[in-house]
C-alpha cells in the first residue's frame, strides 16, 4: 500500500472505514431494489420497447423507413454510432490511463465508468449492424472468414472493417479489464452472501478467487497489463472510426484533423456521459462519500481542456479550409455555419464549445447541478457535431443537382431509444447486480487513520 | 497395369471363403433383401393386395384429373430463329396518334422487352424519344382491356360483331349518320378499311382531330400555297433557327426527326468551328428554349405581334410588304439580321396554332428564300392531319342529336378534346357508341361496345410519315388478350373476312410496291422497316398568303389582360395517350425535374410580388380559373417563365386511364380556348389565380437548380471564344507539386493508387454537352434495359428516385461568383445546360476502396462493377461518391404490395413479361448503378468472339448512346485505335510503365474534361464543354 501524505485531503470522505466500504457497496448489491430502481427499469424497458418495434420494422420493410435519401446515405444511424462510441472512451481512459499515471481518485468511479463504456460499445456496436441492407449477411460477410466462394475475402482497404476490428478489440478488452477488476469485488459478495442462489452466481463469477497474496500479486499485474493495452485502443479506436470519414473524398470529411479531434471529443463526451450517470447514482445509492466534489470538479477540468480542444479543431477547420483554396471545401463549411443545416451548426457551437467554458468558474464547476446540466448539454452538442459532420456534408457536396435535405422519420428516432433503452437497462441491471464502486481499490485509498472523524 | 496383380476383396468373408458367402456369392444383392415379407414373413396377404389396389385405383384416378397446363415447357420443335438466351430484332413501326418512330423491336423467347431505333429509317435515323422507349411497357398494360365488352359486361367477338353489325345496318337503313372519330391515321391501309367501311354504310364519315392540332398551320399552308399540308423541315441545313413557341426538340410534329437535324448543327469540333445559331421566343421555359442560345420570354398575347415585329423586321430589308402590327420585343432586330445573313440557310417556325401567325411565318420563310432549301413543300409530312372544323362540326352534331352512330378508333376526345366535356353530354343522343380503345378510358367508358385493338406491337400495320415514305409494321408477339386488331374489326363489320395482314399486303400490291417481285420486295421491305419510293409531286411554288389579313388578325385577336396561361405538353407524357405508363410518370420533366404531376409554371418574379415560395418543391397550392372552368394545381415557380405568365402541362388528370394514371394532377384540355377561329393553349385573357394557403410537395429528382458557378462540374463557352482558343471554357486544376516542373502540376498525376492496366479493352463514354437537348430519351432506355424500379411519387419526394441515368439541369444565376447565397438563386431568363449522369466508371473510384466486402470492384476493361449478391448494403459508396450516381434498394421494390400501383413492371406477372432477362432484378438492401450495359458488353463480345474478330463500335452500344436522337453519347473502347471515342477524344498513343488509365494530358481534344477532375479519381466517362452560339460579351457566368 502506498504511503499518502497525512495533510492530503482524503479521496473518500466521511471518515469511511475498510469494512464501512465493503457495506456501502455491497448494501446496494443484496438488498431489495429500490423504488427509484423499479422507476427507472420500468422507464428504460418501455423505452426499449418502443425501439425494438422500431428496429423491427426496419428489419422487416428496409432501411426505407429512416428517412435517408440517395444523396444522405448516413444520418442518424452512424451519427449514433459515433455518439455511443465517443461516450465508450471514458471508462477505458479513467481506467487504464489514469491508472499507469497513478491518478487515485479515479478509483471510485472506474468501475461504473467501465460498465458505462461496455454498454455504450454495445449501444454504438448496433448501427454498423443496423445500417446494413442486408443485415442477415452483413454481420458476418463483414469478417476475414475462411469461406467457399473461392478467395473472396473482406477488403481491406475498407475503412469499415478497420472499424470491425478497431471496435471489436476495444470492446474485448474492455469487457476483459473491466471483468478482471469485478473479481475480488465478486468475492466479496459471496462470501457475504446468504441465500444460496447468490452464493453459486456471485461464487461463479468470482472464479474461485481465494484472496490470496499471490492472487492479488497477478491480479494487480493483469490490470497493469490490461491497462497497457488499453491505453493506445483510448487513442486508436475514435481515430479509426475517424477514418471513415477522413478518408473519404467528401468535401467536410475528407480533413486529416479529424483522428485527434475525434479523440478529444470522445473524451469529452464520454466525461460528460459518466457524470451524468454517476451524479445519478451517487444521489440513489448514496454514495457521496465516495463520489465527492472532487472528483466532479476533477472530471470538470477535462471536459474543459476537452471541449476546448474540440473547440479549436472547429475553428481549424474553418482555416483549413480557407487556406486549402478547394472550392468544395470552402463550401461545405460555408454551407455548415450558414446553410440549411446552420441551426445544428449552432446547436454544436453552443453546446460544445461555449457552454463548457462556464467550467473556468469554481462556482459552477463545484455546483452538482450545473455540472448536470451541461453534461447533459455536451451529450447533446456531441450529437449534434457528428450529425452536422455527417449530413451537412452529404447534404451538399460536389454536384448541385443531387444537393438534397434529411428528414428523420420515427424510425430514425425509434432506433435511437431502442439504444437508449438499452443501455439503461443493462446500466441499472448493472448497478443492481454489480458493485458499482471497486471496493478493493477504494479500500486502499481509505487514510490508514481511518478512524471515525467527523469532517 | 499387366503387372498390377492386386486384388481387392469385398470383404473378410471373401477372403476366407465363407461358406455362407459362396452360396450367395452370385447374387446382385447377397444379403437378406426383405422383399416378399409380411409381419407373418413372407408372401402378400390380402390386406396388402387391398392397400395395393387401393392406392393404384386412387393414383390411376388422379392422373386422369386434367394437369395445370404450364406454358413454359421447352419446345419440342424449336423454332428456327427463336433460341433461349438470344435475342430477335424485328423492324417495326411506332405510331401512337400522329406520333411517328421507325423501330426495332428487341424480343427475348416471344416477348418484346427493349425498343431500340431504326437506322434505316430517314425520318427517325435510329433515335427514339421517351415516349418510343416507354411504350413497351404500355404493351403489359395491366389495364388492358382483356376481350371485347358490351354494356360494361364481357362479350365475344362473334355476338359483339353480330350485334354491331345489326345496329350499324339499322342505321343504315333509316339513314342515319354514322361517324369514325380518330386521331391523325398515317397508316394509308387503314384509310382503305375506313374508304371500304365508309362504302358498306354511306352515311359515315372518318374525322381526325389531334390533341395537340396543326389546324393553323394546315389552314395557313392552304392559302399561302394552296396545298393544306405540313411541309418538311430540315433544321440540319438551318444556320439560324428562329422559334416562336414550337417546341419542336420535344413535342412540335416531329422531335425525333427535328433533334436529329438540330443536332448535327450543333456538333463542333476541330474540322468544324460554325454551328447554328438558335432563337426562341416563348412564354414556358421548353425543352426548346432551354437549348436555345438567344431565349426572349414573351406572353402568349405578344406571340402574334413578336411573330409579326419579325416579319416586318425581314420585309423591311427584302422588300417585301410590311404588315401594321406594333410590337417590339428584345432579340427580334438580332434575329432578322442574322436571318437574312443566312438566307436559305434558315428556318422561322411557330407553335402557333393560329393560321395568321402561321401565314407569317411562311411569308418570313418565304422572304428569307426557306422554301426548297430547309422546307420541303413537296415532301409534305402527315403526322397533324386532323380538322378542327370536322371535328367541331361532329360535336355540334352529336349534341343536336343528328349523330346516330360513332366509332372512336383509338382516340379519346372526352378527355383530350377541349369540348370533351360536351362531348360527354352529347353521347348520350347517339344511340350507337363504340370503342376501340385499349382500356376503359374517359371515352370507352360512355359505349355501349369496346372493342379493343391490338397494342402496335401485337399488330400488323404500315404508315405513310411523309409522302413516299412508307414504314412497316409487324407483330412482335401474339395477342396477349382477347384483343383484335381494330382494322380487322372494322372489316369484319364492313362484312370483309380477309384477314388484316393478307388485306395490307393486296393494298400494298396495288398501290405502293408497283414494280418487281412482290413477295421480295415486301419481305424486304418487311426486314427494313421502311421504305423509300420516289414522288413525283412538285412543290408548290409562291407564296401567296395575304399577311395584311393576317397582320390584321394578330391585332384583333392578341390583346392579352391580366395574367396569361400557356398550356404545353410535356416531353414525357404528351398529350396522356401513354399516361397510364409508369416509366413516363416517374421520368423528370427535362425542365422542371418534376415527376408524377402537373403544376402551374409561374414566373420568379410573380412568385416574388405574391409571396409565394418554394422549398424542394414544396409551395402552395393555386386555383386557376379559366372563363369558369376552375382546377386546384400545384405551383411551381419556373425560372424562364415570361412575366405575366403561367404555364400548365396537358396530358394529367386522367380518370379512368388505370391506377398509375388517374387523378395524378389535373386535365387541362378544358382550359383550351379558340383563338381566330381555331383551337389555341394560349389563353390571353380571362385567367384568374388565386393563391391558396394549402401546400402540396411537387416530386422533383432536382431541386437545386443552378450549378454554384463550380466549373468542375459544367463547362461552357462561347462560340467566339471556342474559335479563338479551342480550350475556351475549359477548367484546368494545378496542384502545387515541388517535384514537377514548375512546381504545379495537374492532379491527374498525382496519386496514391498505383493504376490499372488495361490491356484488353478500356470502354469509356464521351457526351457531347453542346449536342445534348435533355430529351431524356436515354433515361427511360436505360430504365427499360437495366430494369430499374418505378417508386412512386412518395419516394421521389423522399429523394429515393432509382434511375441510373439522370439528366442534371443547370440554370445560370445573376448572382456574383462569390455571393455563395445569391447562387443559388437562379437568373429570371437563365441559359440551361444539360448534364446527363450516371457511374463515372473512375479509374481510381472511391466507392471501391471503402466497401468492407469488396462488392464493388474494377474490371480488368475499366468498368466500376457493382456485384449485387455480395453487397450488404452499407450504402458507404454512395455516400463515397462525388457523382452521387448510386442508387440503394431502401425497399423490396418487386413483389411488394407497396409499389404495385407504381412499379407495375415488377409487381405483376404481366408486367414482369417486359423485363430484361439478362439484367438482375436486384433485391432489397443492395446497391445498384449504371454497368455501362455490361451485358451489352459482353454479348457484343462473344458475337465477335463467335466470328473470331475484335469487337467493333457497331457490335457493341449502351442503351443510352443507342437510344440518343442527338448523338451526344458515344460509347467505344478506347484503346481500339479505329474506336469513335479513340478518336473523338484524340487519345495519344502512349506506353505507362505504371498505369494503363487515361490522364487529362494524354486526351488530345481541347473541349474534353472530366467532371471534377481535380479530386483526381479519373473518371472514364468524359464529357465535351458546353458551346454558345452567342456574341462573345453576353455570355452569363
Amino acid at each position: 500500500m502506498q504511503v499518502t501524505s497525512s495533510v492530503r485531503e482524503p479521496l473518500v470522505t466521511g471518515g469511511k472505514t475498510v469494512h464501512d466500504v465493503t457495506e456501502d457497496i455491497c448494501r446496494q448489491v443484496e438488498g431489495k431494489p429500490t423504488k427509484s430502481w423499479m422507476l427507472g427499469m420500468a422507464i428504460s424497458l418501455a423505452t426499449l420497447g418502443i425501439g425494438a418495434y422500431a428496429v423491427f420494422m426496419l428489419l422487416w420493410e428496409g432501411i426505407g423507413v429512416w428517412g435517408l435519401n440517395k444523396t444522405v446515405g448516413w444520418a442518424w444511424d452512424i451519427t449514433n454510432f459515433v455518439w455511443w462510441v465517443g461516450i465508450g472512451h471514458a471508462g477505458t481512459l479513467i481506467s487504464a490511463i489514469l491508472l499507469l499515471f497513478r491518478q487515485k481518485w479515479r478509483m471510485s468511479i472506474n468501475r461504473a465508468a467501465e460498465a458505462m463504456t461496455i454498454f455504450a460499445v454495445i449501444c454504438a456496436a448496433c448501427f454498423p449492424g443496423l445500417h446494413m441492407g442486408r443485415l442477415w449477411v452483413g454481420f458476418y460477410w463483414a469478417l476475414p472468414l475462411p469461406n467457399t466462394w473461392g478467395s473472396l475475402w473482406v477488403n481491406f482497404n475498407s475503412p469499415l472493417l478497420w472499424d470491425v476490428f478497431a471496435i471489436s478489440t476495444y470492446f474485448t478488452v474492455s469487457l476483459v479489464f473491466w471483468y478482471i477488476g469485478l473479481i475480488p469485488d465478486f468475492a466479496s459478495i459471496r462470501d457475504r452472501a446468504k441465500n444460496k442462489v447468490s452464493k453459486a452466481v456471485y461464487g461463479a463469477l468470482s472464479f474461485g478467487w481465494d484472496g490470496a497474496a499471490k492472487t492479488w500479486m497477478r491480479y494487480e499485474s493483469v490490470a497493469l497489463i490490461l491497462a497497457g493495452l488499453a491505453t493506445p485502443l483510448v487513442l486508436s479506436v475514435h481515430t479509426i472510426v475517424s477514418f471513415d470519414f477522413a478518408t473519404s473524398v467528401i468535401p467536410g470529411w475528407h480533413t486529416t484533423i479529424f483522428p485527434p479531434y475525434f479523440v478529444a471529443g470522445a473524451i469529452f463526451s464520454g466525461f460528460a456521459m459518466v457524470l451524468t450517470l454517476m451524479l445519478v447514482t451517487r444521489k440513489l445509492f448514496k454514495l457521496e462519500d465516495y463520489i465527492t466534489i472532487n472528483h466532479i470538479e476533477l472530471m470538470n477540468i477535462v471536459i474543459i481542456i476537452t471541449g476546448s480542444i474540440v473547440g479549436i479543431a472547429y475553428i481549424t477547420e474553418f482555416f483549413i479550409a480557407w487556406y486549402s483554396g478547394v472550392d468544395a471545401e470552402q463550401y461545405a463549411f460555408m454551407n455548415r455555419a450558414f446553410g440549411p443545416y446552420a441551426w445544428a451548426y449552432w446547436s454544436m457551437m453552443t453546446c460544445n464549445v461555449i457552454s463548457p467554458q462556464l467550467f473556468w468558474v469554481k462556482k459552477i464547476r463545484t455546483s452538482i447541478a450545473a455540472t448536470f446540466i451541461l453534461s447533459i448539454i455536451v451529450n447533446i452538442g456531441m450529437w449534434f457535431e457528428r450529425f452536422v459532420i455527417i449530413v451537412t456534408s452529404l447534404h451538399r457536396d460536389y454536384l448541385p443537382s443531387s444537393w438534397a435535405m434529411f428528414y428523420p422519420t420515427f424510425y430514425d428516432v425509434g432506433v435511437y431509444l431502442f439504444t437508449f433503452g438499452l443501455f439503461f437497462t443493462a446500466f441499472l441491471l448493472f448497478a443492481k447486480f454489480f458493485p458499482v464502486i471497486n471496493m478493493a481499490e477504494v479500500k486502499s485509498i481509505i487514510k490508514s487513520s481511518s478512524l471515525k472523524r467527523n469532517n | 497395369m499387366r503387372d498390377n496383380k492386386k486384388t481387392y476383396w469385398k470383404g473378410i468373408e471373401q477372403l476366407s471363403n465363407d461358406p455362407e458367402f459362396v452360396k450367395k456369392a452370385d447374387k446382385e444383392f447377397p444379403e437378406f433383401l426383405p422383399i416378399n415379407q409380411n409381419e407373418d414373413g413372407g408372401g402378400s396377404s390380402r390386406r396388402d393386395f387391398l392397400k395395393m389396389m387401393g392406392f393404384g385405383i386412387a393414383a390411376a384416378s388422379l392422373a386422369a384429373c386434367e394437369a395445370p397446363v404450364r406454358r413454359a415447357i421447352p419446345y419440342v420443335n424449336k423454332p428456327v430463329d427463336v433460341d433461349p438466351g438470344i435475342p430477335n430484332y424485328y423492324a417495326s413501326t411506332y405510331t401512337n396518334g400522329g406520333d411517328y418512330c421507325s423501330i426495332v423491336v428487341k424480343t427475348r423467347e416471344g416477348r418484346p422487352i427493349k425498343i431500340e431505333g431504326n437506322k434505316l429509317s430517314k425520318i427517325s435515323q435510329g433515335g427514339v424519344n421517351a415516349q418510343v422507349e416507354a411504350s413497351v411497357l404500355s404493351l403489359y398494360d395491366n389495364e388492358r382491356l382483356r376481350g371485347p365488352k358490351a354494356a360494361g359486361n364481357d362479350t365475344k367477338w362473334e355476338t359483339l360483331d353480330k350485334e354491331v353489325i345489326n345496329k350499324l345496318n339499322s342505321i343504315a337503313a333509316q339513314g342515319g349518320q354514322i361517324r369514325i372519330v380518330s386521331n391523325t391515321i398515317l397508316s394509308p391501309t387503314t384509310k382503305q378499311v375506313i374508304a371500304d367501311f365508309t362504302a358498306k354504310y354511306p352515311t359515315t364519315q372518318h374525322i381526325m382531330y389531334d390533341a395537340s392540332s396543326a389546324e393553323g398551320m394546315l389552314q395557313a399552308n392552304e392559302s399561302s400555297f394552296g396545298v393544306r399540308t405540313i411541309p418538311s423541315y430540315d433544321f440540319s441545313k438551318s444556320d439560324v433557327i428562329v422559334s416562336f413557341g414550337a417546341d419542336f426538340l420535344g413535342t412540335w410534329i416531329s422531335p425525333i426527326e427535328f433533334t436529329k437535324q438540330y443536332s448535327k448543327t450543333r456538333k463542333i469540333g476541330s474540322g468544324k468551328k460554325t454551328m447554328s445559331r438558335h432563337y426562341q421566343f416563348e412564354s414556358n421555359l421548353s425543352l426548346t428554349g432551354s437549348n436555345a442560345d438567344y431565349r426572349t420570354p414573351i406572353k402568349p398575347s405578344d406571340e402574334g405581334k413578336a411573330v409579326a415585329a419579325l416579319y416586318n423586321a425581314i420585309a423591311s430589308k427584302t422588300g417585301g410588304q410590311s404588315v401594321s402590327v406594333k410590337g417590339e420585343y428584345k432579340n427580334i432586330d438580332k434575329a432578322a439580321k442574322d436571318l437574312l445573313k443566312a438566307r436559305g440557310k434558315s428556318l422561322v417556325v411557330s407553335g402557333s396554332n393560329d393560321p395568321a401567325v402561321q401565314t407569317l411565318v411562311n411569308g418570313i420563310n418565304s422572304m428569307l428564300n426557306n422554301y426548297g432549301t430547309t422546307i420541303d413543300l413537296a415532301k409534305s409530312v402527315n403526322f397533324r392531319q386532323g380538322d378542327e372544323q370536322a371535328m367541331n362540326k361532329f360535336i355540334n352534331d352529336a349534341k343536336s342529336g343528328r349523330i346516330n352512330g360513332v366509332i372512336f378508333l383509338n382516340s379519346n376526345p372526352v378527355y383530350n378534346h377541349h369540348r370533351g366535356a360536351e362531348l360527354k353530354d352529347a353521347l348520350s343522343k347517339v344511340s350507337l357508341k363504340i370503342s376501340t380503345s385499349d382500356r376503359p378510358d374517359e371515352t370507352a367508358v360512355l359505349a355501349d361496345y369496346m372493342a379493343p385493338d391490338n397494342h402496335f406491337l401485337e399488330s400488323w400495320n404500315d404508315a405513310e410519315p411523309k409522302t413516299g415514305t412508307y414504314s412497316l409494321a409487324q407483330p412482335t408477339i401474339t395477342p396477349i388478350f382477347d384483343t383484335r386488331q381494330a382494322q380487322e374489326t372494322l372489316l369484319t363489320w364492313s362484312g370483309n373476312n380477309t384477314e388484316y395482314y393478307d388485306y395490307l399486303q393486296n393494298n400494298w400490291k396495288g398501290k405502293i410496291t408497283t414494280s418487281g417481285d412482290f413477295q421480295e420486295a415486301w419481305d424486304k421491305t418487311m426486314q427494313d422497316g421502311v421504305l423509300e419510293v420516289a414522288s413525283e409531286a412538285a412543290a408548290p411554288s409562291g407564296f401567296a398568303g395575304n399577311v395584311a389579313a393576317a397582320g390584321a388578325a394578330i391585332n384583333k385577336n392578341y390583346k392579352g389582360s391580366g395574367v396569361e396561361l400557356s398550356l404545353y405538353q410535356k416531353v414525357g407524357i404528351g398529350d396522356g395517350s401513354q399516361a397510364n405508363n409508369p416509366w413516363l410518370q416517374e421520368m423528370p420533366d427535362p425542365v422542371s425535374k418534376a415527376t408524377w404531376d402537373n403544376y402551374l409554371t409561374v414566373s420568379q418574379a410573380w412568385a416574388r410580388e405574391n409571396e409565394v415560395t418554394a422549398f424542394e418543391g414544396k409551395s402552395n397550392k393555386a386555383k386557376v380559373t379559366v372563363n369558369g372552368k376552375s382546377v386546384v394545381v400545384p405551383i411551381l415557380i419556373q425560372p424562364g417563365q415570361a412575366p405575366g405568365t403561367v404555364g400548365l402541362a396537358l396530358g394529367y388528370g386522367r380518370t379512368s386511364a388505370g391506377k398509375v394514371a388517374n387523378e395524378r394532377g389535373v386535365n387541362a384540355f378544358p382550359l383550351a380556348t379558340t383563338v381566330n377561329g381555331v383551337a389555341s393553349n394560349s389563353v390571353m385573357s380571362g385567367v384568374t389565380i388565386e393563391v391558396l394557403e394549402e401546400q402540396y410537395q411537387i416530386a422533383q429528382t432536382q431541386t437545386h437548380q443552378t450549378y454554384m458557378g463550380r466549373d468542375t462540374v459544367i463547362q461552357e463557352a462561347t462560340l467566339d471564344a471556342y474559335k479563338e482558343d479551342p480550350y475556351a471554357g475549359r477548367h484546368m486544376p494545378h496542384i502545387s507539386n515541388w517535384m514537377a516542373e514548375g512546381g504545379e502540376t495537374s492532379p491527374g498525376n498525382l496519386s496514391l493508387w498505383k493504376g490499372h492496366k488495361y490491356k484488353n479493352h478500356h470502354w469509356g463514354m464521351v457526351i457531347d454537352l453542346n449536342s445534348c437537348t435533355g430529351c431524356s430519351a436515354c433515361h427511360v432506355a436505360c430504365q427499360s434495359e437495366n430494369n430499374i424500379p418505378v417508386v412512386g411519387r412518395e419516394e421521389v419526394i423522399n429523394r429515393r428516385d432509382m434511375h441510373w441515368m439522370r439528366i442534371d439541369r443547370y440554370y445560370s444565376s445573376d448572382a456574383a461568383p462569390s455571393d455563395i447565397k445569391g447562387l443559388e438563386e437562379a437568373a429570371d431568363n437563365p441559359e440551361v445546360t444539360f448534364q446527363p449522369m450516371m457511374c463515372q466508371h473512375c479509374n481510381n473510384a472511391p466507392c471501391e476502396t471503402v466497401c468492407p466486402v469488396a462488392a464493388t470492384t474494377h474490371s480488368s476493361e475499366g468498368l466500376n462493377q457493382m456485384t449485387y449478391n455480395r453487397c450488404i448494403g452499407t450504402r458507404y459508396c454512395a455516400n463515397n461518391c462525388p457523382y452521387k450516381v448510386r442508387r440503394f434498394n431502401w425497399f423490396k421494390y418487386h413483389d411488394n404490395g407497396q409499389f404495385e400501383d407504381v412499379n407495375t413492371a415488377m409487381n405483376n406477372d404481366l408486367g414482369k413479361m417486359v423485363l430484361n432477362p439478362d439484367v438482375t432484378v436486384r433485391s432489397r438492401g443492395v446497391m445498384e448503378k449504371c454497368s455501362l450495359c455490361i451485358q451489352r458488353i459482353q454479348y457484343g463480345k462473344l458475337e465477335a468472339k463467335k466470328e473470331g474478330r475484335r469487337p467493333k463500335d457497331e457490335d457493341i452500344n449502351t442503351a443510352c448512346a443507342s437510344a440518343c436522337p442527338a448523338d451526344a453519347i458515344v460509347f467505344g473502347d478506347m484503346n481500339d485505335e479505329n474506336s469513335r471515342i479513340h478518336k473523338m477524344l484524340q487519345i495519344n498513343h502512349r506506353e505507362s510503365e505504371d498505369a494503363d488509365y487515361l490522364i487529362e494530358t494524354e486526351i488530345g481534344e481541347p473541349r474534353a474534361y472530366h467532371v471534377l477532375e481535380e479530386i483526381g479519381v479519373k473518371p472514364n466517362v468524359t464529357y465535351l464543354t458546353k458551346i454558345r452560339n452567342k456574341d462573345k460579351e453576353e455570355a452569363k457566368a
